[in-house]
Formats: C-alpha cells, sequence, structure tokens
C-alpha cells in the first residue's frame, strides 16, 4: 500500500479524492492507533463530572481503562485503572464518591490522588513496600483547558494550550458565554451507542452542512410545520449564506451557522414572550460584557467544532453537547454523547433548552438516526471496491460555506500527513482560495 | 393506603410515575377476581397495542393517547432519570409525537425507510395501582428489530399510566420504556417506536 496515495488533491483539476480503502482496511486501522490514537491529545471529561472530592468517573480512551478523580487536596487527577499488583481494574463503578478504591483481587488499596495505601500482609515483601510512594500511574500527558480534561499518551507531544490553537476561540466562546448563568455542568445521563461505520465517517460528518436538507429533511419539515402552525414564515435556521467553514492547524475543524432557538442566547420566534425576553436580555448582557462583536459570536452563532480526532463540541440549536468516538475495527465505532447546562438555567429557557435538546440530536432525535443510516449506507457501499474513490472537492474553488467540503479536507490534510509519518500538514485548508474571516475568528 | 395520584406531575414522566409504581409487588393490588380481571383487560390493551406498532399502523397507535401523554426512553446509563433534569433518549409530549408518527410514515425517515421488522414480547404485566380513573402499570418487554443484516433486540420494562374509559378500555397518559442495555449496540439508535 502507498501511502502517499490515499488521499489525492490536485488544485489545478479542483479534484480531492479519498481512497475508500481507508475505511476498510484493518492496516490502516492499525496505523491510526499507532500513529494518532496513541499520540494525540484525546478528550477525557469536564470538571463538572468529579465536582466534589472523591467524585471519580470512568472512561475508556483510546482502549485504556482510565479514571479521573478529584482527591482530597482538591487537584483533579487521571489514573490508569489497572492495579499495580496484577492489573485488574481498582475502580469498577462508572461514577460515583469514594475516599479509597481497594482492588477486589488481592486487596491492594488506593487513596483518593492514586497512592498506595495499603498491602495486605505485606511481611511477604521486602520491607516497607507497602508504604513506598507508589502510586497509580497516570497517562503521560493529563491537562485541562476551560475545564475539558484531556490526556495523551505520547512521550513527546505539544502542550494541550498549543494543540488546541486557535480552536480555543471557538471553545472560549462558548464557555464565556455560561459564566453569567455560573458555568457549564455536564447533566447526568450518557447518550451511548454504536455505529457500523468507519469512525472518520462520523467526523465529515459532524460539521457538515451540505447533507442536511437532503439527510434531515423530516426534521426540517418538522420545524417548517411548527413555524407554519405559529402562523410564522420560513425559518432561518441553517442558512448557508450566513454560516461558514473553518479549518485550522492541527486539523481541528468548524461550521459557523447563524442560528435561532438559542437559549445562550438567540431567540425562536416559537417561544413565550417571557422567554423570548429573558434570551434577548442575556444576549445584551453578553454583549456588555465581552462587546458588541464577541457577544454577536457567542449568541446568534451555533459552533460545530471537531477537535482531533475525535470530539465534536456543538454548541447548537440543540444545546452543548459534546460527542466523543472511538473505533474498535475499520467498520465499527463507539459514540458517547454528553449534554452541558448552564448551573444556573433561566427558568423560562429550560422547556426551549430541554426541547431542543431531544428534537434533533441523539440516538431518539430526528437527526441522528438518519446520520448513522447514512453513515452505514456508505460503509456498505464500499464494499464494492472497484469504485476505489470518494469525491471531497466541493467547494475548492471559491469562498468555502459551510455547505461545502473544506471542513473535511482539513482533516483529511491532517489525517494524511500523519498516516505517513509526518507531525502534520504543512497546509489544512485550500490553496487557491484565500480563507474569509469569520464574524470575530481568524482561520489559519 | 398509597397516596391519591398526583396531578401536579403530569409532565415529568418520571415522579409521576415512580409514584404510581409499587416497590416489588410488596404492596401490590391484592389478586381479587376483580383485579385480576382488569389485568386481562389492561393485557388485551397492550397486545393491541404492539400489534399496531408491529404493523406500523402508527395513527391508529397515536390516536390511544390523551393529549396531555408524554412518551418517555431514559438514557441506557440512568433508567430513572427524570426529564426535567437529565438527559433523556427521547420525550415526547403530543406535539412532538405526532411529529415523530409523521416522520416515520413519510420515505425521507431514512433510518426507517424501509421500514424494520419489529416483534413485542410483552409478559410480566403487573398493575401497581389501581385508581377509579387510572392504573399504573409495569410490564417487561422485548422488542426485536430486524434491518440490514442485524437483529437487535431492546430489552426492559414499561411503565404506563393508563386512563381508565368506559367497556374496560384505555388511554395512555404516559408511556416509560426503560432499557437494561448498558448502550445501543447492534442498535445503533432508537429509530422505531419502543
Amino acid at each position: 500500500m502507498d501511502l502517499s496515495e490515499l488521499v489525492i488533491e490536485d488544485v489545478e483539476a479542483g479534484s480531492f479524492r479519498v481512497h475508500r480503502s481507508v475505511m476498510t482496511s484493518s492496516d490502516i486501522f492499525k496505523l491510526e492507533q499507532a500513529l494518532i490514537f496513541d499520540r494525540s491529545w484525546l478528550y477525557v471529561g469536564h470538571e463538572s463530572e468529579v465536582a466534589r472530592p472523591g467524585d471519580f468517573c470512568r472512561r475508556m480512551v483510546a482502549g485504556r481503562p482510565l479514571f479521573m478523580i478529584h482527591g482530597r487536596d482538591r487537584k483533579v487527577r487521571i489514573f490508569v485503572n489497572s492495579c499495580l499488583h496484577r492489573g485488574a481494574l481498582v475502580c469498577r463503578q462508572d461514577s460515583g464518591n469514594a475516599a479509597s478504591f481497594v482492588c477486589f483481587y488481592h486487596g491492594w488499596s488506593y487513596d483518593d490522588c492514586g497512592r498506595l495505601v495499603g498491602v495486605p500482609d505485606p511481611s511477604g515483601y521486602v520491607e516497607d513496600f507497602g508504604k513506598s510512594r507508589r502510586a497509580l500511574i497516570a497517562p503521560a500527558h493529563v491537562d485541562s483547558y476551560r475545564g475539558m480534561y484531556f490526556v495523551n499518551f505520547a512521550s513527546h507531544a505539544p502542550s494541550l494550550s498549543e494543540f488546541l490553537g486557535e480552536a480555543r476561540e471557538l471553545i472560549d466562546l462558548t464557555m464565556d458565554s455560561a459564566e453569567v448563568l455560573g458555568g457549564w455542568e455536564v447533566i447526568k445521563g450518557t447518550a451511548k451507542y454504536d455505529i457500523r461505520a468507519n469512525w472518520k465517517l462520523l467526523l465529515e460528518n459532524s460539521a457538515d452542512n451540505y447533507h442536511f436538507h437532503t439527510t434531515h429533511k423530516t426534521f426540517a419539515d418538522y420545524n417548517a410545520n411548527l413555524r407554519r402552525q405559529a402562523g410564522l414564515g420560513r425559518s432561518r435556521i441553517n442558512n448557508v449564506d450566513d454560516s461558514r467553514g473553518l479549518v485550522f492547524r492541527h486539523g481541528h475543524v468548524a461550521m459557523l451557522t447563524r442560528a435561532e432557538g438559542r437559549t445562550i442566547a438567540s431567540p425562536s420566534p416559537l417561544w413565550s414572550p417571557e422567554a423570548i425576553a429573558a434570551t434577548r436580555k442575556l444576549r445584551d448582557e453578553l454583549a456588555r460584557r465581552y462587546g458588541a462583536a464577541r457577544g454577536h459570536s457567542m449568541a446568534d452563532y451555533s459552533r460545530f467544532l471537531i477537535v482531533f480526532p475525535n470530539l465534536a463540541f456543538h454548541d447548537t440549536q440543540s444545546g452543548f453537547k459534546l460527542r466523543q468516538w472511538w473505533p474498535l475495527a475499520p467498520d465499527l465505532m463507539q459514540v458517547t454523547q454528553w449534554e452541558l447546562v448552564p448551573r444556573h438555567e433561566i427558568e423560562s429557557l429550560a422547556g426551549y433548552r430541554l426541547e431542543g435538546s431531544v428534537t434533533f440530536q441523539g440516538p431518539g432525535g430526528f437527526g441522528t438516526p438518519d446520520d448513522i443510516e447514512a453513515l452505514e449506507s456508505c460503509q456498505i457501499g464500499f464494499r464494492a471496491h472497484e469504485l476505489a474513490w470518494s469525491e471531497v472537492s466541493r467547494g475548492m474553488r471559491r469562498e468555502a460555506r459551510s455547505d461545502d467540503e473544506l471542513t473535511a479536507r482539513g482533516f483529511w490534510r491532517q489525517w494524511h500527513a500523519i498516516i505517513q509519518g509526518r507531525a502534520g500538514a504543512e497546509r489544512v485548508g485550500d490553496l487557491l482560495v484565500a480563507q474569509p474571516s469569520a464574524p470575530t475568528q481568524r482561520a489559519s | 393506603m398509597r397516596p391519591a395520584a398526583r396531578t401536579d406531575t403530569v409532565e415529568t414522566g418520571t415522579a409521576d410515575i415512580r409514584a404510581a409504581n409499587a416497590p416489588a409487588g410488596v404492596d401490590a393490588p391484592a389478586p381479587t377476581q376483580e383485579n385480576l380481571l382488569l389485568r386481562l383487560a389492561v393485557e388485551h390493551f397492550l397486545f393491541g397495542e404492539a400489534a399496531h406498532l408491529d404493523n406500523w399502523r402508527l395513527d391508529e397507535w397515536l390516536a390511544l393517547f390523551t393529549e396531555d401523554a408524554r412518551y418517555v426512553v431514559p438514557a441506557t446509563d440512568l433508567p430513572d432519570g427524570d426529564p426535567r433534569r437529565d438527559l433523556m433518549l427521547i420525550d415526547d409530549d403530543i406535539k412532538r409525537l405526532r411529529g415523530r408518527v409523521a416522520r416515520l410514515k413519510s420515505r425521507y425517515a431514512h433510518r426507517e425507510y424501509p421500514w424494520s421488522r419489529t416483534r413485542r414480547l410483552i409478559t410480566n404485566v403487573r398493575l401497581t395501582r389501581i385508581e377509579p380513573q387510572e392504573v399504573a402499570v409495569e410490564a417487561s418487554f422485548a422488542v426485536y428489530r430486524s434491518r440490514a443484516e442485524t437483529i437487535a433486540p431492546y430489552l426492559g420494562i414499561y411503565r404506563y399510566a393508563l386512563v381508565r374509559e368506559d367497556n374496560n378500555g384505555f388511554r395512555i397518559r404516559l408511556r416509560r420504556a426503560e432499557l437494561d442495555l448498558e448502550r445501543l449496540s447492534d442498535h445503533g439508535a432508537v429509530s422505531i417506536i419502543l
């Protein structure tokens, strides 16, 4: 297999093609594990999930069992969930609160800072064995940005802040927007589902507006119907002309779309006068605190950011959701979706936030099931390997809009560089067309 | 004596159904002839509902609900979740339920076009509270969905609040499907009505 020919970009011809074997090959799958997931910064959890000392939660990250815990010294740590002795899981619940963890196999115990504090009958070991400074091991790098904890298993890695780079500005907009409401917290209940398709298909799908009106026609019809019943005209939701795609260094990509129905803070005309007034007040407050331009960006634009390689940071009309997915095989991924809510939510807006949250996104919504169907349908199509290439060139010859494929190309360029053993792509954006400037963000 | 039905929790789908269902059969209604006959009437209703769904008679199914009805499917990791504050997979009022049916009947609900084949097994039907106007019911279910080379069973428990009508008939005020699955693995989504 010639790795250099898996993604072929011909700028002159306006052609960008991806070889479909990257979605089906077990060799590529292994390369991705070693070159992407063993080396990249990977999202683990949000600080609100371990808010109090002793709070913990478990995660599988790049196939490794990890757990995140808030220690008695007020520090949040992330450990490999495996006993130093023989390897059994020491944390055996998905979440909870505990002062210590006792391995059920032979009884070695650890405190909430990960220190080995007890070894039953230590006399069989060398003197002071159990009292030595042993502790659960942690991934090579653990860091957080705006309450989001990440790990990196590679010994050499850029700092998390450097890795997130310009994507931080989009993260900041969302994080800042809830400061006046006490900040964000992850609510209980997680959507966990599998998709029988290659993990990169969900990445392409998660910042793609081109598929909206075909794949999600029933959702668009449902909304149009509600508006009609309320005597309103066509919605501006997904207005392509007032939205855009962005690509960032390190392969992060984003789509910004002007939107109504954001409880922070762009009201829908379908809402009650009280809720509309509360949302406008909140928008004014954001403009006052952060300036008109930044407040406008925070309130009026939905942000569909993908942090390379597998975290969707979606602050949209469907609420603020984090979604992460792990490849288990070339044709199978596991998806987890969390929802974040302002700690002190405005009462009159809670119902509308809930409505937005369940109507579109998630495995029981009116949108996500059809995305899943599309991805699985592609994966079946790939079985006909005579049709070797996928076409990803839309918008190469113009200022990329949100319904162009700039975001997919940005990802593929980074993926292709890494899979060939390079640190990253020299260029993630399109070549012929200068990047337009976003409302307040810059693209690289 | 259990407290009377609460009227302030209609929209919650949780507190109400939890209050309505007796804990683990300890003080469930006695197996009097009257109660057993009522259970048969409830089973008759549930089996008829399942037949509507397995045959994709969605309009007939929708007609079984009251105007203030709620259809809820909690997250797999939080089966006792409260729709007022927790993440739900589905939390439909009658407006969204009508939208769900309209969607499934169109040819653009791609996950269900063509429709999957389903088979519902409903068993262990228990009336956990009997009132003049309403009965609270729980029942175990296995809903098999077969489509695209995969057969995936949804397993769990139904919790219903059924409004009693004339001639041993009922209407659904609350319908909550709590899944016993750790995740939606082969299922991917909840694209059918559970």
